[in-house]
């Protein structure tokens, strides 16, 4: 039999835009073999989805691949022929993407979605094809009785599952899924991992991970490239690089993740940004951003090395070029083991864990019985015919200053629960008391007195902040709403102060919000909400759609912000190591309760309910640490 | 002289002030100000907005109305001056030339004879049918209509009636779309029941059968009382308005419907919820939040709108149920060519101008929208 996997040789992508020559993956080159499991792992804007789509040749019209060479087994994918391409995409290379509910056509049924794959590359029609198709749903975890479901009958994980089965339809000899589980809550996540990583093993099959979750990448991958503005920077076996890394951007990589063991302690961070995709490049490209950069770094490319078996580096700390002249002294550094983060206590948790359950009159918030209940209308009439209990009595206190992390997955109410409690949904029952006051019936001035002392940062940075304003007139608005007593002078003072605390520069008042990144504007969103001075602050998972270097320095600041001003946070995510790393206590979520509430070390080591061991279980990454 | 206000005229000035108060306190304020140099810098922009502003200057000369002082010849001396029963505008008195040079009759573009024979005495004395020479040869630069009237002229006097068209209704009709609309989005609920029983209701009745009838009701109305209206530009000009408030009342459902929908969407949209913890009140939240974020559909529904209104009138005085018939119009000038064109040999000018400058208004408009709504939107990339 001939040669099986995918071998990738100096892959150049090139996109020439409006005069502009951008080079978005440059001198790429990574082999898989058969039945083996290979990780491209790289923040956002890193070139690894443009990768995929070359080896697909799926580029944009824009994108043009410009040198390289890519075999699959004994065949030439570049030199092919767009006829006979055809034939080998969804055949013998097939991809996953990473929205499931954009991936399938929705008109039609996941039986005849697989079976159009069946007869275009097995020429498998009628019973045969009936047959394939159930055999493959099994293979993949779902009913037999699902293939004449229509895509959005299916959840989520099922609509994931479909799609693999319909990749595997043409018997791949390569699979490449691209943030297969990005979109989806960390059970799934953890059940389509698995799934992917049995049918490699039981398939024999090439799988190509492109990811940005370390964890992930270590739990699945036998191999590791990790690549950094277009290169690959660092490439690996998994045990080789996850014991040491030897990248200074690999390094930082791990330094930045937030660990329960790094509780009370600042995350690394990774300074600047990823370099634009236009830039010259003389030398490294991680060289402005790198603690370790020399002249030579600046001034030379280095070029991708082995300096271990199974390790290859691209950096000039492990190659000197002349030993002998300053150069060789740092050789032996980056042998040892990465360094550790640096170690800045911060300030001792205020007051000392918030005060047992029962004593509310100490507590900032206390949640008791809270229910959210929306009616189903039916009928002409509309008449209500039941409810959807998206909260159903949920109790809960933080203390002035305490971190209480919400957890849960999609659709178990939390987000629900935390529009409530700001009295931006009416609840159905219970009641939210807020320093000692209660807010239900509130109404005008003094419900307003009261959003001063408690408000919100949202999930997407994006939609947080009204494009048609600037970054000024967003800040000042909640203290135009709530702080009429300040003029324009105090107000614009005040904009300044909070801007420089989230680490924006001072112009940034007069620009609007699409002119920042990601990071930038959850720093803004940020801003906005201490503007008004609150005591607490509602944080609708701030860092689920930031990179991991920049959700390291958001969740810094958020630490800098308590520890100045003593504020209380309720911390709403799915992460399970933010909240190791960040919570004092930890409430769990399901089905619209709280199923368990507890200290955070000692609930994330030995927890009681059986959901939460579920969830501690499916978090990627857990069985190595 | 005696100057005339009719209420188109009062209303398009009104109008215009709006807007010059409007560019007055905008002038110091640098984001409201770079979009539209934005605008003027580009090519597109600057061409269409001069086009639009020959356009907007001749119909703002013609709307200035006065009635003629007759000659004092029977009567006292010292008895109260009379004024003729036509009403002039500042264009009329300015094309005076275009005005008063008729023909008797049709003639093609710079013909030097009319487009039909007439019996004539030759030189010989005898009587013979031949082409008639103009009186005015080669002074129609688009020819006469049949009653000998310069076609340019009327296609001048035509375009206030486009424009007044265009604007007035769509000024009925954007409060109707914009607080209708966007309560329905925002406040839903019954208030939504509501909005949308209304205007389902209104769209399914047919729509030129509502305004003909609304026309006709107007019609009896005005000839029931012939003593409010001294001369017959103020009767003209009370049915045109008339007809603007009709299809105004009638046409804002397109834009509620598509406002109420984009509401829909934007009030889940973090920002607003943002705002709304902020304790920011439901006027602000609509005032600041959501209508910046679809000025850009009601400026793309205006101007299609507009067009669509210029157009509409055509078809509605082709009809019957327009504007007066004695009032110069697009649709008018087009009604009549119907005939024109069944005639041997055809007559096409009328259609032809009418046809034009129509095209060069509305095209006009659709660049010049383009071009605004591309600057407003901050997140275009600008070329500086």
């Amino acid at each position: 039999m001939s040669r099986r996997g995918l071998r990738v040789e100096g892959l150049r992508v090139q996109i020439s835009q409006a005069g502009r020559l951008l080079v978005p993956v440059d001198d790429v080159g990574f082999a898989i073999g058969a039945n083996e499991c290979v990780a491209l792992l790289g923040e956002s804007g890193c070139g690894k989805s443009l990768t995929a789509l070359a080896l697909m040749r799926l580029l944009p019209e824009v994108a043009q691949v410009t040198a390289g060479r890519v075999d699959l087994g004994d065949t030439d994918l570049l030199g092919l022929p767009e006829l006979a391409m055809r034939g080998v995409r969804g055949g013998r290379l097939a991809m996953i993407f990473q929205e499931p509910m954009t991936s399938l056509n929705p008109v039609m049924r996941v039986a005849d979605q697989i079976g159009e794959a069946l007869a275009a590359h097995r020429g498998l029609v009628g019973e045969a094809a009936r047959a394939e198709v159930e055999r493959l749903l099994q293979a993949v975890g779902l009913d037999a009785g699902r293939q004449w479901d229509y895509p959005f009958q299916l959840s989520g994980g099922q609509r994931q599952r479909a799609l693999i089965a319909m990749m595997l339809a043409g018997e791949p000899e390569v699979l490449i899924a691209d943030e297969p589980t990005t979109a989806l809550d960390v059970l799934v996540q953890d059940q389509i991992l698995k799934l992917l990583k049995d049918l490699q093993t039981r398939r024999g099959m090439s799988l190509l991970l492109i990811t940005h979750d370390l964890d992930v990448a270590g739990d699945m991958a036998d191999r590791v490239a990790v690549m950094y503005a277009g290169q690959i920077v660092e490439w690996a076996s998994r045990a080789s690089l996850y014991a040491t890394p030897r990248h200074p951007y690999t390094r930082k990589l791990f330094a930045v993740l937030p660990r329960p063991e790094r509780r009370g302690q600042r995350l690394d961070s990774l300074p600047g940004r990823v370099p634009a995709a236009d830039a010259q490049h003389l030398g490294c490209r991680f060289a402005d951003r790198c603690p370790e950069a020399f002249p030579r770094c600046h001034g030379e490319a280095p070029s991708l090395l082995q300096v271990a078996p199974d390790h290859a580096v691209r950096c000039h700390l492990f190659f000197p070029a002349d030993i002998g002249n300053g150069a060789s002294a740092r050789v032996a550094a980056p042998i040892s083991p990465p360094p550790p983060a640096r170690v800045e206590s911060m300030q001792p948790e205020p007051g000392e864990p918030g005060p047992p359950r029962g004593r509310a009159a100490d507590a900032l918030l206390e949640v008791r019985d809270l229910a959210v209940h929306f009616p189903i209308r039916r009928g002409l009439l509309r008449r209500v015919v039941g409810s959807i209990k998206a909260v159903d009595g949920v109790s809960l206190s933080i203390a002035p200053g305490e971190t209480l992390a919400l957890v849960g997955e999609s659709g178990c109410g939390k987000t629900t629960l935390a529009r409530a409690v700001l009295r931006l949904l009416e609840p159905t029952a219970g009641q939210v008391m807020l320093a000692g006051r209660d807010l239900a019936g509130l109404r005008g001035e003094r419900l307003r007195r009261l959003r001063r002392e408690m408000q919100i940062v949202f999930q997407d940075p994006f939609s947080s902040l009204n494009p048609r304003m600037k970054v000024g007139a967003i800040l000042e608005e909640g203290m135009r709403s709530l702080l009429p007593e300040l003029d324009a002078q105090a107000r614009s003072e005040r904009v300044a102060v909070r801007l420089e605390q989230v680490g924006l520069p001072a112009d940034a008042a007069g620009r609007h919000p699409h002119e920042f990144s990601g990071g930038q504007r959850q720093r803004i969103a940020i801003a906005r909400a201490l503007t008004v001075e609150p005591r607490l602050l509602i944080l609708d998972e701030p860092t689920s759609a930031l990179d991991v270097s920049v959700q390291a320095q958001i969740l810094n600041l958020l630490a800098d912000i308590q520890a100045r001003q003593g504020l209380a946070y309720l911390f709403i995510t799915h992460n399970l190591s933010v909240v190791g790393y960040l919570a004092q206590r930890v409430a769990v979520m399901q089905g619209g309760r709280v199923v368990e509430e507890g200290r955070a070390e000692t609930l994330l080591a030995r927890p009681r309910s059986d959901y939460t061991r579920r969830l501690l279980a499916a978090a990627p990454g857990h069985l190595r640490a | 002289m005696k100057p005339v206000l009719l209420w188109s005229d009062a209303l398009l000035f009104l109008l215009m002030a709006g807007v010059l108060v409007l560019v007055w306190s905008m002038r110091h304020e640098d984001w409201l100000r770079d979009p539209w140099r934005h605008v003027m810098r580009s090519r597109i922009g600057a061409g269409s907005a001069l086009l639009l502003v020959v356009f907007l200057a001749v119909g703002l000369l013609d709307s200035l109305h006065y009635r003629e002082r007759l000659p004092r010849e029977a009567g006292p001396p010292g008895a109260t001056a009379q004024h003729s029963g036509e009403v002039l505008s500042a264009l009329d008195w300015l094309l005076t030339d275009l005005r008063t040079r008729t023909e008797k009759t049709y003639s093609a573009p710079l013909a030097t004879h009319l487009y039909v024979k007439e019996s004539m005495k030759g030189p010989d004395g005898r009587e013979v049918r031949d082409y008639p020479p103009l009186q005015y040869p080669r002074g129609h630069l688009l020819g006469t209509d049949k009653v000998g009237q310069d076609v340019l002229y009327l296609s001048l006097k035509s375009i206030r009636t486009g424009l007044l068209i265009g604007s007035l209704t769509t000024l009925v009709m954007l409060p109707f779309a914009i607080t209708l609309g966007m309560a329905a989005g925002y406040f839903g609920g019954r208030v939504d029941d509501l909005i949308q029983y209304v205007y389902t209701t209104i769209n399914s009745i047919p729509g030129v059968l509502l305004i003909a009838a609304a026309v006709l009701v107007v019609q009896a109305q005005i000839e029931a009382h012939p003593e409010l209206f001294d001369t017959a530009a103020a009767r003209a000009d009370v049915r045109l308005l008339a007809l603007c408030a009709i299809l105004g009342i009638t046409g804002w459902t397109g834009l509620a419907r598509l406002l109420r929908g984009e509401v829909l969407k934007l009030r889940e949209m973090e920002f607003v919820q943002a705002a709304r913890a902020f304790g920011v009140g439901r006027l602000a939240i609509l005032s600041r939040h959501l209508l910046p974020n679809v000025m850009h559909l009601v400026l793309i529904t205006v101007v299609i709108d507009f067009s669509g209104l210029v157009l509409a009138e055509a078809v509605l005085s082709y009809v019957g149920v327009g504007v007066d018939p004695a009032m110069n119009s697009f649709g008018n000038m087009i009604n009549g060519a119907r005939l024109e064109l069944a005639r041997e040999p055809v007559v096409w000018w009328q259609l032809a101008a009418a046809f034009v400058f129509m095209f060069v208004l509305v095209l006009a408009a659709n660049l010049f929208a383009d071009q605004v709504r591309d600057a407003l939107d901050p997140r275009m990339e600008r070329k500086s």
